[in-house]
């Protein structure tokens, strides 16, 4: 008797710490409803292509600068921090190979996609969160334009779209980047760099890796513009909006990258 | 009673006049918070009709029904002669170009400017006017009726409260509706603005003959504008009567409005 009491009891605590579980879980069955209605909504007439152009080159314009110069750094601090320990090895040669294939594969596209949430993500967030509030989507939908076309299915698909060209760019910027550091610590050419770099890099580092910052860019997009669409009544709810889209994009792409790293792993061999 | 025979004779009278609103037991609920409760509703051509009722009493929502916003739990919904509920999604856009809504906020696009907040409702609804290539003529006689010419390039953030609220309803006239559903058109403005917005209302209701359906906390609006005035109490039509009618009764509740 007594120990089904205990038992009952223990279920009790763990029924009340998994509400917040279940919130979560009721959460991930939201977005997945909403990126339904987003495929749904994306292969439907009347397309919106010219504010899709307009969101692409607003997303795109908006995180140029923040791309360029991350990447700009990472490419820096990378060859930085790496050359020590090769040094010791004798191994300096290894130095553009080595930064390229970590820069390619897993850290430009990761950091920059980082910085695009956070720039990306709050935006959409925090503008369609105060369209919701001002009750300008109701607007939208009353004057005969569907908001979700108008509004959701461009930037998710301006995201997707972006994403992939901005990590490309800042893969470059890192590169170069790191070429100055090797230029100036250990004299090796411009040529040289590159021809190193052109060498060890294969398809299996680049078309996965590309494949990969579009569902971050999906993944940003799409998480920013759920929060913003179903935002909370008054302005503590688009705060809340453009801050858990945030959160919640960063933590969605950490899981997309770790699933494309396992998937990658399994048809191309790293 | 003297109300109820008015109010018969005035139905009677309307009997000729064409139906273009029906409401009949609208019932909706948000969980345990009943808001409406059986509201009906009849607004005949070229009337107006003020709703009053206290905050959160459920005006907006009632409202919104009515354009497909919300669903309502229950009841019916004819809008000239189509039952709004049964629609498909083509259907409905279609009967939204002939129905107007002013929104409580304004709820201008504050990305858009003045110009293009007005070219938004025709982007879906050029047909209605033929074969439309400029719509600027179009934009100009809008914001002309509500005297903003000046205006159209400006951005929403570089409107005063009042400015907005008359670029909102130059939105809502572009399409030329039949019917204009007002969401408090003078909340939050001074008295001497809300005095320009209602003699605005009442122009363009003679400009253009249309019915409307005006929900207002404010008094003096109520009686310039209605013909008719219903109060929304518990979620029905609690009374329902002219201004003079209304202000002379004896009901507490109905009292508490015109104090
Ligand atoms: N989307 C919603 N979800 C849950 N409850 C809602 C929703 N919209 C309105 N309500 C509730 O319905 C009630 C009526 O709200 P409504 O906005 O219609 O009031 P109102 O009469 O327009 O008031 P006001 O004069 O302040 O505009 C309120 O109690 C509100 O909390
Ligand atoms: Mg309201």
């Amino acid at each position: 008797m007594y120990c089904q009491w205990h038992n009952f009891k223990d279920v009790l605590s763990i029924m009340i710490r998994t509400i917040q579980i279940k919130s979560f879980f009721v959460e991930i069955g939201e977005l997945t409803y909403f990126a339904h209605r987003f495929f749904k909504e994306l292969f439907s007439k009347p397309f919106e292509f010219k504010e899709l152009l307009r969101q692409c080159y607003n997303i795109g314009n908006k995180s140029l600068l923040l791309v360029g110069v991350t990447g700009f750094i990472i490419g820096l601090v990378i060859t930085l921090q790496t050359r020590p320990t090769l040094e010791e090895f004798g191994a300096e040669s290894w130095m553009p190979s080595m930064v390229s294939i970590s820069i390619i594969r897993e850290i430009g596209p990761v950091i920059i996609a980082l910085t695009f949430a956070g720039r990306i993500a709050s935006g959409i967030g925090a503008e369609l969160g105060s369209m919701r509030v001002t009750e300008q989507i109701d607007a939208m939908e009353v004057s005969g334009t569907n908001p979700f076309k108008y509004l959701v299915v461009t930037r998710v698909l301006a995201a997707t779209l972006m994403l992939p060209i901005l990590v490309i760019l800042g893969d470059t910027i890192a590169l170069y980047g790191s070429y100055l550091i090797e230029n100036t610590k250990g004299d090796v050419s411009f040529q040289l760099y590159f021809n190193k770099v052109f060498n060890v890099l294969a398809f299996g580092d680049i078309i996965p890796a590309t494949i990969k910052t579009f569902f971050f860019g999906f993944a940003i997009g799409l998480v920013g513009c759920f929060k913003g669409y179903y935002c909370k009544k008054g302005t503590v709810g688009v705060g809340l909006a453009a801050n858990s889209a945030v959160v919640s994009s960063s933590m969605l792409l950490f899981v997309i990258d770790f699933i494309a790293v396992f998937v990658t792993d399994i048809f191309f061999e790293i | 009673m003297d109300e109820t025979k008015h109010t018969r004779k005035k139905a009677e009278a309307n009997k000729s006049k064409k139906l273009m609103l029906e409401i009949k037991d609208l019932r909706k609920s948000f969980g345990d918070n009943h808001v409406l409760n059986g509201f009906n509703l009849e607004l005949f051509e070229g009337e107006n009709i003020v709703i009053m009722g206290k905050s959160g009493s459920g005006k907006s929502v009632m409202i919104k029904c009515l354009v497909g916003l919300m669903a309502p739990d229950s009841g019916t919904i004819k809008i000239m002669d189509r039952n709004l509920l049964g629609l498909d999604q083509r259907a409905l856009d279609e009967l939204r170009s002939e129905i107007g809504f002013l929104f409580q906020g304004s709820a201008l696009y504050d990305s858009m400017t003045v110009k293009e907040n007005l070219e938004f409702p025709l982007r879906r609804h050029k047909h209605k006017f033929g074969d439309l290539t400029d719509t600027t003529p179009l934009v100009q006689e809008a914001l002309d009726s509500v005297g903003l010419v000046h205006a159209l390039n400006l951005m929403p953030s570089e409107l005063s409260g009042g400015m907005k609220r008359r670029v909102a309803l130059a939105r809502t006239l572009i399409l030329k509706p039949k019917i204009i559903l007002y969401d408090e058109p003078t909340s939050g403005l001074d008295p001497i603005t809300s005095k320009e917005i209602i003699e605005l209302m009442r122009s363009i209701q003679n400009k253009y003959n249309t019915s409307s359906l005006i929900i207002t906390h404010d008094v003096d609006c109520a009686r310039v504008v209605s013909e008719r005035m219903i109060l929304l109490i518990d979620g029905i039509n609690y009374a329902e009567g002219t201004f003079d009618e209304l202000k002379t009764s004896n009901d507490k509740k109905v009292k508490a409005f015109f104090k």
